[in-house]
């Protein structure tokens, strides 16, 4: 198929349209609004609805009422915004009903700003709502992975009837690369009998429900959650990693942050260091397992990311105290060069701290 | 032999746990006759609140949802937007829908929301214990206003019929009790109109009725209904305060 260049946000919406979704509800929010603007445009043409919510609560129940009505439905949102609508998203974890939510991560604490950043990673894997549920979290580093985790993320989503987060930042967004749009992996997909269509007088009523009194009960479910939860650690973690093997320093990076990363590690494979990459594509099943596959004269491992270190929990618990494991990150808004990791590499390697 | 009264198709076979003397058992009833009556039932889609109805997923005999506290008008708009063919109704109460979920009340009747909305309203927290309602009436005792709802702290009771009537998109707005067999009539007629309204794809409606919770109020069930009569009905008048307009 012929590639077309496109923004990324934009990108998103009609991947998500690709992949057969045809109900958004959303609310404006710098710097993802081309979006839902982009919806609005294309949606009512294919005989699907955009709706712009009074608030990034009612978007997200909407999203909770049409995904337990069995359609395919997405919403978006920035920062301040996802931390909205946390409290929908632990309903629909705890309803399990499948759904594809974009966050388009901007500088927090609070307000914030309105440039990249990668500080929602504990809210997105850590669950930023309440209660034991996990959500199946994708981050892309470039647009045309955004657009196949798009694709593919609706597919994660009912087949494990499962909300699924794309987890971006303002760069993704707002940046415009060719994109080609390709056919996912096939998947059994599940039919939906549980949704709300009416019971046309054939069957007894669908539920669509978190509530449990009975602490037996809400146990036996939180069991069965634990379980899914379980199957998609096994199936579906995504990483890519460079030269782990032979890396005398390897830098864990996701998102547009790789990509970073990757130029720095060009420079210094110029200048002769060997360095590893390792960047998890899901967030959440986090690719633990690969950090096994380090080799044991690594000197360390440095995270990298857009925040004050989130994501280097994850990497202390992957190499289980065999690594020291250090940190850069630039915060705010502000984006790290390549000249401050090479820096910072070759202080590990030169055993400067 | 004729058969002059049955348990309507719209309530399943099941025993609420509402206390005795709380009207909601009577008004899940007329919901459920006016289901079936407009045959609607087969294809509704309900939306349940938190609060004291929060069970009433299991009480509709129809496809349910169960809402976060106050979104039951947010969700509904997702289901209706998307299966336009379906009846879609919330059943909520004063705390739901007149408090933590006051955004999308007036949201979902600004948007003329092909929707239709019960709204229980009885002055009080049921479900939490008694608390105060944006609906305790002044000088009403609850557990959060133990010297009773004083005005220059809490305001006045928020009249929500008459707040929603204010509204463009809502089409059908009228407040109703539950106290006499009169008043059930009239609120059932109420929930049909309000209901047929949705079929013929007319705009949001609403049907507010005064009920009564004789386990907060601290009275008996029969002393709750006077209490209503003589204390809700004089600040928060029944009647409709919004019809559709013939070019509606």
């Amino acid at each position: 198929m012929r590639k077309v260049l496109m923004k990324g946000n934009e990108a998103i919406g009609a991947a998500a349209i690709e992949a057969g979704c045809k109900y958004f509800f959303g609310y404006p929010i710098t710097p993802q609004s081309e979006l839902p603007e982009y919806m609005a445009r294309e949606l009512p043409k294919i005989g699907g609805v955009f709706l712009q919510a009074e608030s990034e609560i009612a978007a997200i129940n909407m999203v909770y009422g049409a995904a337990g009505s069995g359609v395919r439905v997405m919403t978006s949102s920035s920062s301040p915004g996802m931390a909205l609508k946390q409290e929908g998203i632990s309903y629909m974890a705890g309803a399990e009903l499948p759904c594809v939510i974009v966050n388009i991560m901007r500088g927090g604490p609070g307000l914030g700003g309105i440039q990249p950043s990668q500080t929602d990673y504990f809210q997105a894997t850590r669950g930023g709502g309440n209660g034991d549920y996990r959500l199946v979290v994708l981050a892309p580093a470039d647009v045309q992975e955004l657009v196949d985790l798009i694709i593919e993320g609706f597919d994660i989503a009912d087949q494990y009837r499962n909300p699924v987060m794309i987890l971006g930042d303002g760069m993704i967004g707002q940046m415009m690369e060719p994109v080609e749009f390709k056919e996912p992996k096939k998947r059994d997909l599940p039919e939906k009998d549980w949704a709300t269509t009416g019971t046309e007088g054939k069957r007894k009523p669908n539920i669509i429900n978190s509530l449990y009194l009975a602490p037996e009960e809400l146990e036996k479910h939180n069991i069965k959650l634990q379980a899914k939860y379980r199957e998609i650690k096994e199936k579906e973690v995504k990483v890519q990693s460079y030269n782990i093997e032979d890396g005398d320093v390897v830098i864990a990076a996701y998102g547009t942050t790789s990509r970073i990363v990757k130029t720095a590690i060009s420079q210094l494979e110029r200048e002769g260091y060997k360095v590893g990459l390792i960047r998890p594509i899901t967030l959440w099943p986090y690719p633990y397992e690969e950090f096994q596959k380090i080799n044991d004269e690594c000197k360390g491992i440095l995270t990298v990311e857009m925040n004050n270190g989130q994501m280097i929990d994850d990497v202390k618990i992957a190499v289980e105290g065999k690594y020291p494991v250090y940190f850069y990150g630039r915060t705010g808004g502000m984006v790290p060069t390549p000249d401050e990791i090479v820096k910072k590499v070759k202080e590990i390697h030169g055993g400067e701290i | 032999m004729t058969v002059v009264f049955e348990k309507t198709k719209g309530l399943t076979d099941v025993q609420t746990h509402y206390c005795p003397g709380c009207t909601h058992g009577i008004v899940h009833r007329l919901v459920g006759e006016a289901l079936e009556e407009l045959g609607v039932l087969d294809k509704a889609i309900g939306v349940a609140p938190v609060g004291c109805a929060v069970l009433a997923y299991n009480y509709f005999n129809c496809d349910m949802h169960e809402a976060a506290h106050g979104r039951a008008p947010a969700v509904a708009t997702g289901i209706k937007r998307v299966r336009p063919e379906n009846f879609v109704f919330t059943y909520q109460g004063d705390g739901d829908l007149a408090s933590i979920g006051t955004a999308e009340i007036v949201h979902v009747a600004h948007r003329g929301e092909k929707i239709s909305t019960i709204f229980i309203n009885n002055a009080i927290y049921g479900m939490t214990g008694g608390q105060m309602a944006p609906t305790t009436l002044i000088g009403q005792k609850a557990t959060t206003a133990p010297l009773g709802r004083d005005e220059a702290h809490s305001g006045k009771p928020i009249k929500m019929s008459e707040l929603l009537a204010t509204i463009d998109g809502a089409k059908f707005v009228e407040r109703v009790t539950v106290t006499t067999p009169g008043h059930v009539r009239k609120a059932k007629k109420a929930i049909k109109e309000c209901f047929k309204l949705q079929i013929e794809g007319k705009g949001f409606g609403i049907v507010e009725v005064l009920s009564t919770c004789p386990t907060n109020w601290g009275l008996t069930p029969e002393e709750s209904l006077r209490w209503l009569e003589e204390n809700m009905i004089p600040y928060y008048p029944l009647g409709s305060f919004k019809r559709p307009k013939e070019d509606d």
